[in-house]
Order: structure tokens, then C-alpha cells, then sequence
């Protein structure tokens, strides 16, 4: 099972595009944060861009502290999110030290589903879904 | 999302307080352009200078706004202090999807501030604070502490700020959105200024369900195909509108040293687009939602110490800020354009405006109208260090003259002679010496921007004298580009967003009787903003035409002078003909 990775941030222009096709594609909402990619300047726009996903850990540390097995651990690496188990406790936000788990102020977790649809819609081909045995050190986090 | 009303949050600056208004109109007025002058009929007064504390000063985005690529750009209404009447401005960066993201389909300031503020809002907030320290920033450093005061957000916020020029009351200051995209043009920057705010943070914090079904979903992958895997936006994409510099060259269109010249062949080999993509172009850029990118960055760097110490900037750079900073002053060094532009930025003049000044202030002191005692600084086309300290000192109001340059260039000719060679079509020229219709357009133009029409480009397109026919093209272009402006649209989609296009977007919204008036809505937002702008004093027979354009020579030969007139006299007629309702506009 292939695992989203970004090997090509440094060539973002900060369109957002892959964040509004998940949230449009897979979300069925308008914006540019509740989705499982987030792009965010890392400080101010001359300093270029970094996108906030799931690294897909092997080993997922929300899955651990999940209280009710919303959050499962994905074959390949990333999680399987089931959201009728979910009681939005938030305890798996706050587990994901690269902040890859969004909770909006409804509650809503949004977490990358490793769909690869958003790596369509980057310009610069700076998404792509690669097999977790081709991913070296380091290229998971561009 | 999708709402008939328009959801417009009222800022008042003298009191503090905010009111959240739900105004009708959507049908007829759609958003963007339209919804800026419906708004402004309700909070703004044509009859009172636009300094008073009282009229308002908009931010309007659109139906489409953030809902289909290139629907990114935000449309500001304010009464210009560059001729106290109704104006428009647009702005591309993040400022659109911010808006849309706060759940807002306008945001109305009026009143004053007690002190320099900043004004920060989000879906769920309102915040002024004050900044008097930050009294004369540049808008570089203004950027930097504003992200520090209103934490939070980060990339999906807007910031949009002033330098010293918006401060001293320039009638060139403009605002600076998110660092690399401006609303440059007639004076937004003092207006922002006059009501003492000195930078907005707009955080896009919220987010909306789409409709159910697939029709949205199939619409938006089709224009996103058109706008990134065909050629249509590939002029934007690769060099970027820079690319127009030696195109234009070529034509004996483009403006040289205060358009004395409209072609340099040796001097353009140092400044056209491709030689800043392969000098000096750093990366690209892009507004929120659009996946062309076309803003180009470069570099500037600064030796400061002889050590080998230097420091380095960043400076978009497009096409305009090129010719009115670099041919129009005779620079010809990739480098050394952007380093005057550089400081323009800093001082948040529109650099057009800026540089189409210093052009005029050079050739008045060649001919010794002045003298250094009121530029202070030597001025010779070409001395890139004389104009970096000179744009400084007009974006700071060094002294009257600079004060007086800062109201416009034709304002410093009454003063100090020069009115026939200052290069002024209603405001300082865009850079396009094409001939008759564009001189006709820009100088009565609602905005005064070459984007207002495509005079510039039928006269590329036409060798006729038929003055009827290219008045009517005027006329029949405008209502077009008013709804692209209305969703609101980077022009730059125009030939992706044809009507037809616009109307299966706003249907797959459910704007379907949006869609269904869009031809009628058109003319409507035209006329509705022309009636503003005669309302706040525009007469087309007042606008004063220099001689030098009439000295122009392009790649059709001499300008046509009696043509010239006939086309402004014609334009200007329906334009007339038009706020009256009268059926031969």
C-alpha cells in the first residue's frame, strides 16, 4: 500500500491546491484546513512552504493513545480512521508530534487516508505516492 | 456557503464597534465589483471628500471566490485621494480565500482610529489593537511584526499592510497584500493610512460544506485541466507578463525614458523577461487557489561591509514595475531594476505610479524646470542609485516637492512646468505606447488600468481609423471583464472564463439564477459603477491628454492625433450616453 510523501516542497508556490482537492474530493468541503493536507508558510511567504500531513509511521502514536479504536494502524505505514468509533476526544492530536491531525471546532478529525488524490492537483509535482519500501530516510519529511 | 444575501461585516473604527450586515442584491449585483458599489452606495458619500472619516473603505470578494482555480483575487472600493472620486482596485495573494474563509462576502471599514491600529478578523473574531510603534515601517518590516502580534494561522491568513507613503497621505501609496501582490493603483494605501490602520489580518479560519453530487467536482477538474495542461495560461506561467517587455520593444510600443523613445533594441537585450527569468529569477509564486503561479520572485543582494558581508531581499517582479522602473527611467540592468523596486516596495508606493513620476521629474530637470534643491538627489535616466534614493524620499514626502510629486505627476507639472511631457492617462501611464485606443482607454478607463479594456490590444490587432467601431469594442469589452471582476476572477482566466463557462460554475454552486441573468448583471455592475464614478465627479472632458502622446511613434509610424481626439471624444461621449441611460452609448 503506497503512503503519501512530499520529496518536493521546496518547489511549492503555496496555491493550496492539493489541500482544497482533499477537503473538496475526499472531505466534500470548501477550504484549506479541514483536510488531511494542510500548506502552511513556514515564516512568511518568503521563506517557502511545508505541508502538514500523516508521515504514515509504521508505529502510529495516535493509534496508541486512540481510547476507542477510531484510529487504527494502516498496513504500509499511516492510519485507518473510522469515524463511527471517533468521540472526538482529540487525544490523538495531540499524541502526532508533526501535528499531522486536525480537529476543527466541531470536533472533526481530519487525517490523510493515503488516497493520493491531492497529488493530481499539485502544479509542481511535489506529491507522490510511493511505495514505503522505496522511501528513504529524510524523504517522507521534505 | 451559498447564500442569496451578501454576508458584509461593518468595522467602525471611531467607535470600536462591529455590526455583521445581510444585504440582498446577489442576483444583480453577484459579488466583487458589483457588490463594492452596492456597497459603497450604502455606506459611502459621493458628496464628501474621500478623507472624511466616515466613507468606507471595501473588501469584496466573490460567489466563485476559492471555489474554481483563479478565482483568487479581491476586489477594494474607496474614494481615491488621487482624484476624490469612486475607484476600484484589485489584489491578488491570500487575501480572497481569507475573506471567504471568515464566512464574509465583504468587509466594510469606515470611521478613524484613535491611533495607529492594526485590525485583525477572523470567522469568529474582531480584534484592533494599537500599533503606534510601528508608526513608518516599511512594509516589509510591517509584515514581519504583524505575523508576530496576531500569531496564529500561519498560511492561511492574509496581511495586508501599508508602508511611510500611505502614512504622509500619498496619493500613490498602495497597500501591500502578503508581501508580492499589491492593490497598487489610486491611493488605497492613504486611504488605509487616513483612517489610521496600518495593516489587516484577515485569518481563514472557516470552512463550508459543498454541495452533494458530482456536477461541482466534474466543473472544477475540467477548468483546473484548461488552466494547467493546455497552453492557455503558459505566457503567465513560464516568463510571466515580463515576457511582454520584449514584445512590446519589438512593437515600438514600450515606453523609454519618459517615452521619448517606445523602443531601445540594445537596452532592452539587459531587462526583458528572459533575461530575469535566467539572472534573476528566484522561484514562482502563487495566489491562494491558483495553481498558474505566476508571480515571479527575484533577488537583490547588498554589499554592506567590506568584508564580504551581504544581505539579500526578495522582489516579485512583473511586467509593469518593469517598464516604470525600468525602461521608463532608462535602467537597463536586470539588478539594478530591481533594486529601485525594492524600495518602492519598502515605502508601499505603487511602483508604477512611482516610477512613471521620477521618469517625468527627470526630464523636467534635464530641461531645467528643477534642480536638485527640490529632488534633492541628482536624476539622470539610466543612474539607478539616484532613483533608489529618490523613491525613498517620494515615499516619504521628503519635502514639498517630493509631497507634491506623491498627489500625481500632472499635479508637480502645474506646479513646476513640464505638464506636456508628464506621462499621465487619467493616472501615471501603464506601460503600453500601442497607440490611439489605448491612449483613449486608459486616460477615461473606470480604473484607469490597461485591464479596465483590451485597447492595447485591438490596436495591436487593428490598422483601421474607425473611430465608431473601436469605440463600440470599448464599450462592448467592459461589461465582460465587470463580471469576471464581480466572482471575482484573475483576469488573467479571461479567455478559461467565458460566460458560458461562469454560468455552469455558478450553477454547480447553486447560483443558478445568478447564472441565468449573467449578461444583464454585466451591463448593470458597468453602468452602476460609472454612475458612482460620475456621481464623485469624473468628466470625461476633463481629463487632460500631454502632448507627448501625441509624439509617439509606433510600428504603425506617428500617432494620429486628430484620431486620438476623436476616439476620447467618442468614449467619453458614451460613456455620457451611459450613466444617463441614453440609447446611443
Amino acid at each position: 500500500m503506497k503512503i503519501l510523501t512530499a520529496p518536493h516542497m521546496e518547489r511549492c508556490i503555496g496555491c493550496h491546491s492539493c489541500a482544497l482537492a482533499c477537503a473538496r474530493l475526499v472531505h466534500k468541503r470548501l477550504s484549506w484546513e479541514t483536510a488531511g493536507i494542510r500548506i502552511h508558510s513556514t515564516g512568511g511567504l518568503s521563506s517557502g512552504f511545508a505541508a502538514k500531513r500523516c508521515l504514515a509511521c509504521l508505529d502510529a502514536p495516535c493509534v496508541a493513545v486512540c481510547p476507542t479504536g477510531a484510529m487504527g494502524q494502516r498496513k504500509g505505514g499511516g492510519v485507518i480512521y473510522k469515524e463511527k468509533l471517533c468521540i472526538h476526544c482529540g487525544e490523538c492530536v495531540a499524541a502526532c508530534p508533526v501535528e499531522g491531525i486536525l480537529q476543527d471546532r466541531d470536533g472533526d478529525i481530519f487525517v490523510c487516508v493515503q488516497c493520493g488524490q491531492c497529488v493530481e492537483y499539485c502544479p509542481h509535482d511535489c506529491l507522490e505516492m510511493r511505495d514505503p519500501e522505496t522511501v528513504g530516510p529524510g524523504e517522507v519529511i521534505a | 456557503m451559498n447564500r442569496s444575501h451578501f454576508r458584509v461585516l461593518e468595522v467602525n473604527l471611531s467607535t470600536g464597534h462591529s455590526r455583521v450586515h445581510e444585504i440582498d442584491g446577489r442576483i444583480t449585483a453577484i459579488g466583487g465589483s458589483g457588490l463594492a458599489a452596492l456597497l459603497f452606495d450604502r455606506f459611502g458619500r459621493v458628496d464628501l471628500p474621500w478623507n472624511t472619516e466616515e466613507q468606507p473603505f471595501i473588501l469584496a470578494i466573490g460567489p466563485l471566490t476559492g471555489a474554481f482555480p483563479l478565482m483568487s483575487k479581491t476586489v477594494a472600493a474607496f474614494k481615491s485621494p488621487y482624484h476624490d472620486q469612486y475607484t476600484e482596485s484589485h489584489a491578488g495573494g491570500r487575501s480572497a480565500l481569507a475573506l471567504k474563509f471568515t464566512d464574509l462576502d465583504a468587509l466594510v471599514i469606515t470611521g478613524r482610529a484613535k491611533t495607529l491600529s492594526s485590525l485583525e478578523i477572523g470567522s469568529r473574531s474582531i480584534v484592533i489593537k494599537d500599533v503606534s510603534f510601528m508608526q513608518g515601517m516599511d512594509a516589509y518590516a510591517s509584515g514581519k511584526l504583524l505575523r508576530r502580534i496576531c500569531r496564529g494561522g500561519s498560511g492561511h491568513r492574509s496581511i495586508l499592510r501599508i508602508g511611510p507613503s500611505g502614512e504622509i497621505g500619498s496619493a500613490m501609496a498602495c497597500i501591500n497584500a502578503d508581501t508580492y501582490r499589491h492593490f497598487g493603483r489610486l491611493g488605497g494605501g492613504t486611504v488605509l493610512g487616513s483612517k489610521n490602520i496600518k495593516g489587516i489580518i484577515i485569518q481563514g479560519d472557516g470552512s463550508f460544506a459543498l454541495p452533494e453530487g458530482q456536477e461541482y467536482k466534474k466543473i472544477f477538474a475540467r477548468v483546473y485541466e484548461q488552466v494547467t495542461g493546455t497552453r492557455m495560461m503558459q505566457k503567465y506561467h513560464s516568463l510571466g507578463t515580463p515576457a511582454n517587455m520584449q514584445s512590446l520593444d519589438d512593437l515600438k510600443s514600450l515606453p523609454w525614458r519618459n517615452l521619448q523613445q517606445s523602443t531601445d533594441p540594445e537596452g532592452i537585450k539587459g531587462i526583458n523577461g528572459q533575461r530575469f527569468a535566467d539572472d534573476a529569477l528566484l522561484r514562482n509564486g502563487a495566489c491562494s487557489g491558483c495553481p498558474v503561479g505566476c508571480i515571479h520572485i527575484g533577488y537583490v543582494r547588498e554589499k554592506f561591509s567590506e568584508d564580504n558581508r551581504y544581505l539579500y531581499r526578495q522582489v516579485a517582479y512583473d511586467y509593469e514595475p518593469l517598464f516604470s522602473c525600468g525602461s521608463m527611467l532608462g535602467i537597463t540592468d536586470t539588478f539594478e531594476v530591481l533594486n529601485v523596486m525594492d524600495v518602492m516596495e519598502k515605502v508601499s508606493l505603487d511602483s508604477i505610479s512611482g516610477g512613471v513620476a521620477l521618469a517625468w521629474a527627470t526630464e523636467a530637470m534635464e530641461r531645467g524646470l528643477i534642480s536638485e534643491k527640490e529632488t534633492l538627489v541628482a536624476l539622470a535616466f539610466g543612474d539607478a542609485e539616484g532613483y533608489r534614493k529618490a523613491a525613498h524620499l517620494l515615499g516619504t514626502g521628503a519635502n514639498e516637492f517630493y509631497r507634491l510629486l506623491g498627489q500625481g505627476t500632472l499635479k508637480a507639472a502645474q506646479e513646476y512646468g513640464g505638464e506636456e511631457f508628464a506621462c499621465v492617462l487619467g493616472q501615471e501611464m501603464a506601460g503600453y505606447a500601442t497607440g490611439e485606443l489605448f491612449f483613449a482607454a486608459q486616460s477615461l478607463g473606470f480604473r484607469h488600468s490597461h485591464l479596465d479594456t483590451g485597447g492595447y490590444s485591438y490596436d495591436q490587432k487593428h490598422n483601421e481609423k474607425d473611430v465608431d467601431k473601436a469605440a463600440t469594442f470599448l464599450m462592448n469589452d467592459e461589461p465582460g471583464r465587470c463580471l469576471l471582476t464581480s466572482m471575482v476572477s484573475c483576469l488573467f482566466a479571461r479567455s478559461v472564463y467565458t460566460p458560458e463557462v461562469l454560468a455552469e460554475c455558478l450553477t454547480s454552486l447553486g447560483y443558478g439564477e445568478v447564472a441565468d441573468q449573467l449578461s444583464s448583471a454585466g451591463e448593470n455592475i458597468r453602468q452602476h459603477r460609472w454612475q458612482l464614478r460620475f456621481a464623485t465627479g469624473f468628466a470625461p472632458d476633463d481629463i487632460v491628454l500631454p502632448k507627448r502622446y501625441y509624439k509617439v511613434k509606433t510600428w504603425k509610424g506617428p500617432v494620429d492625433g486628430k484620431y486620438l481626439d476623436s476616439l476620447r471624444g467618442e468614449y467619453g461621449r458614451r460613456l455620457s450616453a451611459l450613466v444617463k441611460n441614453q440609447p446611443d452609448a
